[in-house]
């Protein structure tokens, strides 16, 4: 008998599937009711993930953005500005090289470098191994790079506390409605190359607009990594962002 | 493509299910996908049927359903169907929607052998 919804023989919830009937007795078919959410391990990862942060009063944050948003400069310059003021930690995902993990390392802070290959994200699974490689101080800031995708990246949990969406003025005004799934994922965007404004017909109000249309909550800072105007107010969100460390049991 | 992820991981929840209550191979396997999933079916369709080929999966009969979105208006006070996430509330064109809805991706039911 069929177990979604106790029918006997006819299988009237098959869609537009050719029509066909159970033959009991002669064939073992039955139904298994499953009613699981396609990307539920991944939330599991994402949840262990999230834990071990929790633990340790790490700060992790998924930088999003479209490939050339200048993602990695403003992380290197974050990165330069904020050593010694709090242990730092980056994971790099990239289709392919080491391109930017070796920018990484140059400023002296410890990246681990994730290739997806063939995949256009990371997941909760691929950051769990990497936490174990890289192994984070207790208190950090975990930057976590993802592929420069703005689309398959916005279904993937990693654990982090807050998505960072990075949009350079050098893209258009309208990439908020164009990829909206993502601008609704972000806690924060980063409007990044503000510098190049006056060679530019940018329409700044516009885009801030259209974030605001599919994220009515969502935080806007207006940056330039290469002239640092701005940075300061991104240096803030962070600090203000890191979790209260757990109440010690010493 | 992270249609392609999703068609594996569809695969090991399958293949998990198969090793909890023995199963030989699926016929027919029912997902949900909603509108606002950000999931184009068409290329899911495509992914599992590269994915599927000798695998538990092969020669399953794919069924997708497709909620529509579905959102609060705030000003409205109202529930109303949404197509996509960048839309203003078709009463009275309030952006900023808060999508209740639709944005689902879920494996419902299979017929197994």
């Amino acid at each position: 008998m069929c177990t979604v919804c106790g029918c006997g023989d006819a299988h009237h919830h098959y869609g537009q599937g050719v029509a066909r009937a159970h033959a009991p007795g002669l064939s073992q078919a039955r139904m298994v009711k499953i009613e699981q959410d396609i990307l539920g391990k991944n939330a599991e990862y994402a949840q262990r993930n999230r834990a071990r942060f929790r633990e340790q009063g790490i700060l992790a944050l998924n930088l999003v953005s479209s490939p050339g948003s200048g993602k990695t400069s403003l992380l290197t310059r974050t990165l330069t500005d904020l050593k010694g003021q709090y242990p730092l930690a980056v994971i790099e995902g990239d289709q392919e090289t080491s391109q930017d993990a070796d920018r990484i390392r140059a400023t002296g802070v410890s990246a681990v470098q994730i290739n997806t290959g063939k995949g256009c994200h990371l997941d909760g699974h691929m950051v769990g191994h990497a936490l174990e490689t890289l192994n984070p101080d207790p208190g950090a800031l975990l930057f976590i790079e993802n592929v420069g995708n703005l689309v398959c990246p916005a279904a993937f949990d990693l654990g982090e506390a807050h998505k960072v969406a990075i949009l350079s003025v050098t893209e258009g005004e309208d990439k908020p409605i164009k990829y909206p799934d993502m601008f609704a994922a972000a806690d924060l965007m980063l409007l990044n190359k503000t510098d190049l404004l006056p060679h530019l017909d940018f329409d700044v109000a516009l885009c801030l607009e259209y974030a605001r249309r599919i994220h009515p909550h969502i935080e806007i800072l207006q940056v330039s990594a290469k002239t640092g105007a701005g940075m300061e107010q991104w240096y803030q969100w962070l600090h203000a962002h890191r979790p209260e460390p757990e109440s010690s049991a010493r | 493509m992270h249609e392609m992820s999703l068609c594996e991981s569809i695969l090991q929840i399958v293949e998990a299910e198969a090793a909890r209550e023995p199963f030989m191979r699926v016929t027919w396997l029912q997902l949900e996908i909603g509108a606002l999933a950000g999931v184009e079916v068409e290329a899911l369709r495509f992914c599992f049927d590269a994915v599927a080929p000798d695998t538990i999966l092969a020669g399953a009969e794919l069924d997708i359903v497709e909620p529509p979105g579905e959102a609060r208006c705030v000003p409205c006070d109202k529930t109303v169907l949404l197509t996509d996430r960048y839309s203003s509330c078709p009463h009275c064109g309030a952006y900023g929607l808060q999508v209740t809805g639709g944005d689902q991706m879920r494996i419902k039911a299979m017929e197994v052998e």
